[in-house]
């Protein structure tokens, strides 16, 4: 059965983004930007990138192999991204792709600033990685793993976790198969 | 007899086993794994596990690490008291090994001299390794490459003797339940019961490194395996956090004396990139 996959391409326009509902399967082409803990904890007033209708990717990848373009690159933990997360959205941002769920204020924020939340696989880091064409550290090549890359992604496929009207995923997916 | 073991075969073994784990996932998670998806029912879930199966065959293939956090390097070592290293010493010969594999392999680098300051070490180590003497003349060396974002859904309580069991079930369901889609679910769960405040979660990592699927020897333990695992997935937390049936691959139980006042209880959490291998030197 052929998916029903919403093609976005960075930057986003604010129309594309309340479009996206949360369970909707996205197919991302073009350039995204990588950041965790430590990058965002350098990033000061503005990030080293153009943030404006961006899609930032919680992640740090593996060590490329000679003659690849990157290692494994799956998501890490978003929650620990939320306090920074308000601020960004204030500049732009607005698309983050991570694994797991989002506190309140990151929602409430995210509800504000009309952004959304993707989710890919946890642990799906070699199948993801074939997805990216191109990596180049763009900031705090300091930090290693942790530095901030450009990516050039094609058909990256991610899930629309929690949408611009605070549509949460997790909740709705879980209370569907608890059972009591 | 003495044994005699130079420290380069314990560095070459390490090294090996750090590679293995980042690209093989162990035949017993994927066999997990897939009768997980027999058993999903949610959509999102069966995608997400059919991802997960995919992505452990590209990774194999490719020899690309299953999950970008290839781990802090867990290594259980046991020495044979008949074995004497020589040409090096043990700790130095198992963090070369790790240093050696984790470069060789393009493995993420993910520990920090000092958890406050924060600075890479740059080759992944110091390994956290226990040490036991044991009788004979070998080494066997188990290693389990362990992602931090499941470790940090991890707990430890210290119960009194006369906490009910459904008190101490409450404990583990709810340490599940926080950790939620942040473990990286279908989780395992590791938990130790007895011993002493520093000795619980070491025996949960070590229920870890059990054979998924066997249960403990004692029969009482064994069923309560089952329980927790059937409790554990009517919380609905399902692949990824995303809502489903399976939201533990495994409830494995480890126990051990206690002192008459106490009853400690550990948790320790794993993701499904479950990666532990073994070598016997």
């Amino acid at each position: 059965m052929p998916k029903n996959y919403i093609r976005l391409k960075p930057p986003v326009s604010d129309k594309e983004v309340k479009a996206l509902k949360a369970g909707d399967e996205v197919l991302i082409s073009g350039k995204i930007y990588t950041a965790r803990d430590a990058a965002h904890r350098l990033f000061g007033k503005k990030p080293p990138f153009d943030i404006k209708g961006a899609i930032l990717y919680y992640a740090s990848p593996t060590p490329a192999k000679p003659g690849s373009v990157i290692g494994s690159i799956g998501p890490t933990t978003a929650t620990r991204m939320d306090q920074f997360l308000p601020a960004l959205l204030k500049l732009g941002l607005k698309i983050t792709i991570g694994k797991g769920c989002r506190g309140e204020e990151a929602k409430a924020a995210m509800k504000k600033n009309k952004a959304v939340y993707l989710v890919v696989p946890g642990g799906a880091a070699a199948l993801l990685s074939k997805h990216v064409k191109k990596a180049t550290v763009i900031a705090f090549s300091e930090l290693g793993p942790e530095a901030v890359l450009e990516l050039e992604v094609v058909d990256f496929p991610a899930l629309v976790a929690i949408d611009s009207k605070g549509a949460d995923l997790f909740e709705l997916g879980r209370n569907k198969y608890k059972i009591k | 007899m003495v044994r005699e073991v130079v420290a380069k075969k314990i560095t070459e073994t390490v090294k090996n086993l750090c590679l293995e784990a980042a690209t093989n996932l162990p035949e017993d998670v994927l066999e997990a794994l897939n009768k997980a998806l027999a058993k999903e029912e949610s959509p999102t879930g069966r995608e997400i596990l059919r991802q997960l199966i995919s992505n452990a065959k590209i990774a194999w293939r490719d020899k690309l690490p299953l999950c970008q956090d290839t781990g802090a390097a867990v290594v259980f070592l046991e020495l044979g008291q008949d074995v004497r290293i020589i040409e090096g010493t043990l700790a130095e010969a198992v963090n070369e090994g790790v240093s050696r594999g984790y470069h060789a392999g393009f493995l993420r680098k993910s520990m920090v001299a000092d958890p406050l300051k924060r600075k890479n070490t740059e080759d992944n180590t110091p390994a956290i390794l226990h040490t036991e003497i044991v009788p004979g003349e070998n080494i066997r060396i188990r290693l389990l490459a362990k992602g931090g974002g499941a470790e940090n859904c991890s707990a430890i309580r210290m119960f009194t003797p006369s906490a009910k069991k459904e008190e101490i079930e409450n404990f583990i369901i709810e340490t599940v339940e926080k950790s939620g889609p942040n473990a990286c679910p279908p989780i395992i769960v590791g938990i130790g019961i007895g011993g002493t405040f520093d000795y619980a979660p070491i025996l949960a990592k070590k229920a870890l490194m059990r054979e998924i699927g066997k249960h403990n020897s004692e029969k009482d333990t064994a069923e309560w395996e089952k329980e927790l695992i059937e409790k554990i997935n009517k919380t609905g937390i399902g692949p990824m956090g995303l809502g489903g049936r399976i939201t533990a691959l495994a409830v494995q139980i480890e126990k051990y004396p206690c002192h008459i006042s106490s009853l400690p209880v550990a948790i320790n959490i794993e993701c499904q990139a479950h990666r532990y291998k073994e070598a016997t030197i």
